[in-house]
């Protein structure tokens, strides 16, 4: 599977990484080869096969349905590049 | 010898007999990390918090309360996360980020009374396997044999690096494809990746969150036996940490395999594999033989496929669990034109914080898990896995307790030797151990001797699942035959 440039503006954009147009090129050839890789899993017969969904086959615990932390607010925003008011805040998204 | 070379194991016996005080234990690595600036191991220090715990661990000491890492001076990668001290998982993204919380990792080892002498280096969010992708620039291989400044593997490099130099007496690595068993290999030091959910994952920051395990990266196998311990057991806060009983690691060290089954397996003899590597692989082979356990031939008939495999699963896992780094909540946050919106300062943000491996991961990722791409590539890599667990399970099943394996596919190459490599050709480093991730499965890399550029060579066990009892008896077996003692020439 060969990435072409608009796919690789499109992942980019997928990503919310901004890749400048001249890049592009270089990072679907990048990307390309990285697939042509993968295209080994191809040979393999995993008919029937489940996909792995779990590491060690455990259930997962429950737990009583109680709050356990919270009233922690100055420390939550405590590494915000930008907080106001006990808010994150972030440029204007709805005009 | 200074106290900074000794081993864990050593510095708890002479801690309790009263011979060394932790505080003096802890200068001496003090006074060896700022001498080893050259090595780039240590990027943020911790002095200050590294002797006020040495003084608290005095005082248990004194009081006859004094678990084993009580007053052991350590390393900690700088994914963990540490309250009020700096985490960036290398990476310029985090630059600035003091976690208001500490992971569940190092509140133990503290807990337990161990110090921490700062953050140690590694790749950008432990994407890599030379350290090259580091925020700090690469860390540095104490093993130097030519004008070459090489590198000390990936992504736990500063940790491998830190304790090989005597910087510290040992650190904590992580584990994602072979983090913490390359750079072991690569700088003659020991590190085992513990059974997948033996230790919590709480407060590390993820890479792929099923396959990241954090490990002790030390001197000699009982130390990494005795690390292990304080770093183990169940978390709550860790939905896959497992809550079954943690063994007495160092009581398994009893030195006697006997009557064990070796497993060989076929798959991992490569093309393309130094002879020096085959040899040692054939050195460790009968070593175990002479100790009285079994070799067998086996065959991991999927272990082929691990490399892409891997490849598509950890960059899938990496794109999600990387979505949280969106200048809004913590760390690097793109200074804003007139005009921008939110669109633009997460995608400016991201360019700017990533390095370029970790872009590359997080597109692959998107990539295949995209619409249309889902099940060609993300679906069929995690049935992949499937059947690469079902082969460990399959020759486990048959009687075999530990499988010996290479660690690496070559000695520590030279730092800026992959610059002109592709992405695909520089992944062939973990060839041989991102089974064990892929798997859950415990490795451990052991030093066995030195190779004819003078260069430390390793090899790796692999064990059942939550046998590291059992792994590191057998890693012990194979240090002691080795007796691989040498110490990198200071340089730096």
């Amino acid at each position: 599977m060969s990435i072409d440039i608009d796919t690789a503006r499109k992942v980019a954009k997928l990503a919310r990484i901004a890749v400048p147009t001249t890049d592009l090129p270089a990072l679907a050839e990048k990307l390309s080869g990285i697939l042509g890789f993968m295209e080994q899993l191809n040979e393999v017969d995993v008919e029937g096969i489940e996909p792995m969904t779990s590491v060690t086959p455990m259930r997962l615990k429950r737990r009583a349905d109680v709050v356990t932390d919270g009233n922690i607010q100055a420390a939550i925003l405590k590494n915000a590049p930008d907080a106001r008011e006990g808010f994150f805040a972030v440029p204007k998204v709805v005009e | 010898m200074t106290a900074n070379t000794w081993t864990i194991a050593a510095a708890r016996d002479a801690l309790r007999r009263g011979e060394i005080s932790a505080v003096d234990l802890t200068m001496s690595c003090l006074t060896a990390i700022d001498a080893g600036d050259g090595l780039n191991a240590f990027v943020h220090k911790t002095p200050e918090i590294a002797l006020e715990q040495a003084r608290a661990a005095d005082l248990r000491i004194k009081a006859g309360d004094a678990p084993d890492m009580c007053g052991i001076p350590l390393g900690i990668k700088d994914l963990f996360c540490t309250k009020g001290v700096a985490t960036q998982a290398a990476s310029n993204i985090l630059k600035g980020f003091k976690p208001e919380y500490e992971s569940t990792v190092t509140g133990k080892l503290f807990d337990a009374g161990a110090v921490m002498l700062g953050k140690l280096n590694m790749d950008e969010f432990a994407m890599g396997s030379s350290n090259e992708s580091s925020c700090y620039g690469p860390a540095v291989n104490p093993w130097k044999v030519d004008d070459a400044k090489r590198t000390p593997g990936g992504s736990s490099g500063g940790s491998a690096a830190a304790v090989a130099a005597d910087l510290c007496l040992g650190a904590t690595g992580t584990d994602t494809g072979g983090s913490i068993r390359q750079p072991a290999a690569f700088c003659g030091i020991t590190g085992i990746k513990p059974t997948y959910g033996r230790v919590s994952r709480y407060g590390i920051v993820a890479y792929a969150s099923s396959l990241d395990q954090a490990g002790p990266m030390t001197k000699t196998v009982r130390d990494a036996a005795i690390f292990l311990q304080a770093m183990a057991g169940h978390d709550a806060r860790d939905s896959t940490s497992a809550d079954i009983a943690v063994p007495d690691f160092e009581a398994a060290l009893t030195g006697d395999i006997r009557g064990k089954k070796i497993g060989i397996p076929r798959e991992y003899r490569i093309e393309g594999i130094p002879a020096e590597i085959d040899a040692l692989w054939a050195q460790g082979r009968d070593m175990l033989r002479d100790a009285g356990a079994e070799i067998v031939d086996i065959s991991l008939p999927h272990a082929k496929y691990a490399l892409p495999a891997y490849y598509v699963i950890a960059p899938a896992e990496a794109s999600s669990n990387l979505a949280r780094y969106d200048g809004v909540r913590y760390g690097h946050r793109a200074t804003l034109q007139s005009g921008d919106g939110i669109t633009e300062m997460y995608e400016n943000t991201r360019a700017e914080g990533f390095g370029p491996e970790t872009q590359r991961r997080i597109m692959v990722g998107t990539y295949v898990l995209s619409a249309g791409f889902y099940d060609a590539y993300y679906n069929r890599a995690r049935k992949v896995r499937a059947l690469i667990k079902r082969d460990f399970e399959q020759a486990f099943a048959a009687g075999i307790d530990a499988i010996l394996a290479p660690a690496t596919p070559s000695s520590a190459f030279a730092l800026g030797e992959m610059d002109k490599a592709t992405p695909v050709e520089v992944y062939l480093n973990d060839v041989f151990t991102v089974t064990a991730n892929l798997a859950g499965l415990p490795g451990v890399a052991v030093p066995m001797g030195l190779d004819s550029k003078g260069l430390p060579m390793g090899l790796q066990l692999l064990g059942r699942p939550w046998d590291e009892g059992g792994l590191l008896n057998h890693a012990y077996v194979l240090e002691r035959a080795a007796g691989f003692v040498a110490k990198p020439d200071k340089w730096w």
